[in-house]
């Protein structure tokens, strides 16, 4: 298979890549830019562990090519916390004990942050509803949704 | 003397007996000598079993000390997730 | 290791610090199974049966070999034939030898340069089959004549004539059942069924393994043992466990499902073919047909009870299917039916029965689920029947301290009365319920172990303190751990530091199982640090010229202990370990042991379900956990163990199966069709932590993971059945067989 150069921007900075054609953004993201934050739960979008934002959208980046990533802007868990400081959204996830094993929170991270710019004050409902496509099998969810409320309340008081 | 319960499956090895008794200070010994007294409980007992003494569970054990009153109650070797 | 006092005052140990591993979560740098690579690794692959049970005839390797990039490619001819029947079982499910034995049974894999050409590669093996005729449902299997999966399985406890499908026979309980059902007002019989389930963890299996010429491996990978892989890995390869070392990543879920190994020989098998690192990632779709699941079930339960609401009797037949090899979770199962209960005659007879599925692997409290499940459905039935409050019914027949349990030993104490007393008391069982919404409850059980456990503590000489434990952390123990070191050493929570370590760290740890952790590990963790404080009050004696004897350990510091000591101010942790090289020597404790009184773990569950009555879809509307945890190390992640635990079971009850078609062959291999609860599927799950301290712990700890998983499928059968007004008896209450049964009803 013929490989294709892509120029792209990731969490900001400029960056450059070869891949496949079949290649997706998530083999992408983890095997040729050693961002292996987002994560494969299942390769086919039911998962959500592979979240990532493409040109400010959320989107399931096992369901991209890396192709596409050309010229887009991508945000990745990498590109959450500023420096040393973390997004209000990852402090609350820690203080509100909104992870076990780990495995889904970049992925729901990500999609919380995209709700939060769009939705700054999500009722319980609307927060349950935006992060049904992100599976957690080790919380039953109660902490998460917890966090994501402090974490935007914190947001909209600053 | 202790007395050991055994659950159903094995009373087949004991002549329909639920409650042996069995000269033993500890696990190792009782072990031993129900595997000798009773042959038909030598494949259960070498697949691996638990045993309770006086209610408390123990998986292995050899040297647990068992005084004249204990209960002794055989069981399956416990498996978890 | 008796329980210190039933009164004791915690400073550390109950408070919420954040986890130690939060930021490298929260920020994307916490490295799991499938994040880790090495410099020349290839990419392996597992070509799988597309047939539920076929004979392989031949394989032919050689045009996957001849393809450019291919680097190796194996099937079970390069593993070795083990004379054990357990290990053999685990390898010949990980590689099939003869035989495949479901849909999804590994048959060959190859090493290549990258995924594309390992894909192209297994397209290239011939493997010539004969189909034969198979059998995925655990009734059917039971019957003569039956297709037999596996010959010569059958255990001499199984009475003759049954079908070879049928490999062990369990039988527990006490008390004669006719005099015990002659004295019943009311006798409820009922048959039940339950689907397999699976674990569902998000990470998928991954491992890496590298073989050097030398006969050395090192092998990393997410797993819930990292010496249990060890050993397996190191027969299967012909090794000495020297030469393997395993280390675990970060886990990414397990519940059960990663105790044992599924790719982790077949990698070392091809590195040491290639000579070269292999990294192997499954796929959801290989997850999903090739590991896990839970039995599925099928269940004969009959109870009688008083009007008054005593139970005088209880039977369960149970015929438990853990896939194509025999495996023990029905003595798991039959032993826990009826825990909560003491009952005067009470006899459950359990069956495990082989089938063309994937081999079963342990998932949260295993057998435990359905069996109570069933057991919990009668007695709520036979409650309605007669009139009576399930609660007040579970109080007048709950096992206490001093009854006789369903499978033998005579319980100390436990916290089911407590638990039960917690729900009465809770506002969420008398709130109002409107139309088409019912409520269910139900009492849960599992027995929690001990096991083999070292950990090892170092003091480090500017004042902190480093523990070296050998389980991987899959529900906050890191946490946990290091809030029991700081409370014993009496320093904050913040100077102490947990690690897991690989397998050349430490001695032999068993794999994080039956909720064995918290508790084990921390046991140990108590008395490593009582060595280190032993070592720590020599060496202040030491320095102030007096007996060991005369020094005792307060508040994180050296004293004199009493006024004949003599007077010296306290010497701290840090002051102690600052000095150390010139006192002794580095500061060190550590602790190995077979744990014992782990202490049995029992929970009550609320729920209210509204049903719709167009579609049978169920909605849960509220739901309430009450557990004893003994003593609550970090309650934020016992909490999580008892919302994360109802979840699964809320999942187990309404929604998730596995469907297997007229051919075998598993239908729903993905999450898209095997549908776990999401977040809009749920309410808020609201916990209950009772503590009734385990005597068997210095500071009363429980296991309390796997108990919440229990409840969970009668509590919601029970709301249902209510809400609907027909007894369901089959798992999952799914919308189409719901819909089925109120159709049914008219």
């Amino acid at each position: 298979m013929k490989s294709i150069h892509v120029t792209t921007t990731v969490n900001g900075e400029p960056a450059e890549f070869i891949c496949t054609p079949d290649e997706t953004l998530l083999d992408v993201l983890r095997n040729r830019l050693g961002l292996t934050g987002s994560k494969e739960g299942c390769g086919t979008g039911d998962c959500g562990a592979c979240s990532v934002t493409v040109n400010g959208r959320l989107v399931c980046s096992c369901l991209v090519l890396g192709a596409e990533a050309e010229g887009a802007e991508i945000t990745t868990i990498e590109g959450m916390a500023s420096g040393e400081a973390l997004h209000p959204l990852q402090r609350h996830f820690i203080e509100s004990a909104a992870l076990q094993c780990g495995i889904c929170t970049p992925g729901i991270l990500v999609a919380a942050k995209a709700l939060l710019e769009q939705n700054p004050d999500p009722s319980d409902s609307e927060i349950r509803y935006w992060l049904a496509g992100n599976l957690c099998r080790c919380t039953g969810y109660d902490k998460i949704i917890n966090a994501v409320k402090s974490a935007a309340a914190e947001m909209r008081s600053n | 003397m202790v007395k050991v319960l055994l659950w159903g499956t094995l009373r087949h090895a004991t002549d329909g007996q639920a409650e042996v008794e069995v000269e033993a200070r500890n696990f190792k010994e009782l072990l031993d000598r129900l595997a000798v007294m009773y042959p038909g409980l030598e494949p259960q007992i070498r697949r691996g079993v638990s045993m309770a003494l006086d209610g408390r569970i123990y998986r292995e054990a050899w040297f647990t000390e068992i005084g004249p009153d204990s209960e002794v109650v055989l069981m399956p070797y416990m498996v978890g997730g | 290791m008796p329980l210190d006092t039933p009164k004791r005052k915690f400073k550390v140990v109950g408070t919420r610090p954040p986890r130690p591993d939060g930021l490298d979560k929260v920020t994307g740098r916490a490295l799991y199974g499938a994040d880790m690579t090495a410099p020349g690794m290839l990419t392996g692959r597992i070509l799988r049966s597309p047939h539920a049970h076929a004979r392989i005839k031949s394989i032919d390797t050689s045009a996957a070999e001849a393809l450019a990039g291919v680097r190796a490619v194996i099937t079970a001819a390069d593993l070795p034939v083990l004379e054990d029947d357990f290990i053999r079982d685990i390898q010949d499910n990980c590689m099939a030898r003869g035989k495949a034995l479901y849909d999804g049974h590994a048959v060959a894999a190859v090493a290549a340069t990258d995924a594309a050409t390992a894909r192209k590669a297994l397209k290239l093996i011939k493997v010539d089959y004969e189909i034969l005729p198979h059998v995925t449902d655990v009734d059917a299997a039971m019957k003569p004549g039956a297709p037999v999966v596996q010959k010569g399985r059958t255990l001499e406890n199984v009475p003759a004539g049954m079908s070879e499908n049928v490999t062990s026979h369990c039988e527990f309980g006490h008390g004669d059942l006719p005099s015990g059902f002659a004295k019943a007002d009311k006798i409820i019989e009922r048959s039940f069924r339950t689907a397999a389930t699976h674990q569902g963890y998000i990470e998928p299996h991954a491992c890496l393994a590298s073989f050097t010429s030398d006969g050395k491996a090192d092998l990393w990978c997410c797993t819930q043992g990292q010496f249990f892989v060890r050993t397996l890995c190191a027969q299967m390869m012909g090794m000495e466990a020297s030469q393997l070392r395993v280390t675990s990543s970060e886990i990414g879920g397990g519940f059960g499902g990663k105790t044992t190994v599924f790719i982790e020989p077949v990698a070392l098998a091809l590195s040491r073919k290639s000579g070269r690192p292999v990294k192997i990632v499954m796929t959801r779709d290989e997850v999903f047909k090739a590991t896990g699941p839970t039995v599925s079930s099928s269940m004969d339960i009959r109870i009688g009870m008083t009007r008054n609401g005593r139970i005088t009797a209880g039977e369960a037949h149970l015929r438990y299917s853990g896939g194509a090899f025999p495996n023990a979770t029905i003595e798991m199962g039959g032993q826990a039916a009826f825990a909560a209960y003491d009952l005067g005659a009470v006899r459950t007879f359990g069956w495990n029965i082989l089938t063309n599925r994937p081999k079963e692997a342990a998932y949260r409290a295993p057998g435990a689920p359905m069996a109570i499940y069933a057991v919990e459905s009668v007695v709520d039935e036979l409650c309605q029947e007669l009139g009576l409050d399930p609660l007040k019914v579970r109080l007048l027949n709950a096992a206490r301290k001093g009854t006789k349990s369903s499978y033998g030993p005579t319980f100390d104490d436990i916290g089911l009365v407590a638990t039960l007393e917690a729900a009465t008391r809770h506002p969420h069982y008398t709130a109002p319920l409107g139309p088409n919404q019912g409520r269910g409850l139900s009492c849960g059980f599992w027995f929690n172990f001990g096991g083999n456990t070292c950990v090892s503590l170092n003091v480090n000489t500017d004042g902190t303190v480093g523990v070296t434990e050998g389980n991987p952390d899959i529900g906050g123990s890191r946490a946990s751990i290091s809030l029991m070191a700081a409370e014993e050493l009496g320093i904050p929570y913040e100077k102490v530091r947990t690690f897991v370590a690989d397998t050349a760290s430490l001695g032999y740890n068993d794999v994080t199982d039956g909720s064995r952790v918290t508790f084990a590990v921390g046991l140990a963790t108590i008395k490593a640090a009582r060595a280190a404080i032993r070592n720590m009050c020599a060496r202040a004696a030491k320095i102030w010229g007096i007996d060991e004897e005369a020094v005792e350990w307060i508040d994180g510091a050296a004293c004199p202990a009493g006024p004949n000591a003599g007077k010296f101010p306290p010497m701290t942790l840090a002051e102690i370990a600052a000095v150390s090289a010139e006192t002794g020597g580095p500061i060190a404790g550590h602790h190995e042991v077979n744990a014992d009184g782990a202490g049995v773990s029992f929970g009550v569950h609320l729920v209210d379900v509204e049903v719709d009555p167009e579609t049978g879809a169920t909605k849960v509307l509220r739901y309430t956990v009450f557990q004893d945890a003994g003593k609550a190390v970090h309650p934020d992640y016992v909490e999580g163990q008892m919302q994360g635990g109802a979840v699964q079971g809320i999942g187990w009850a309404l929604n998730e199966e596995y469907i297997y078609g007229d051919d075998g062959r598993l239908q729903n291999a993905g999450f898209l069709d095997y549908r776990v609860p999401v977040a809009s599927d749920l309410p808020p799950i609201e916990t209950v932590i009772l503590e009734i301290p385990n005597p068997g712990h210095p500071y009363g700890v429980r296991g309390v993971g796997e108990t919440p998983i229990v409840p969970p499928l009668a509590a919601i059968a029970n709301a249902v059945s209510r809400a609907v007004g027909v007894r369901m008896t089959e798992l999952p209450m799914s919308p189409p067989r719901l819909l089925k049964a109120l159709l049914s009803k008219g």
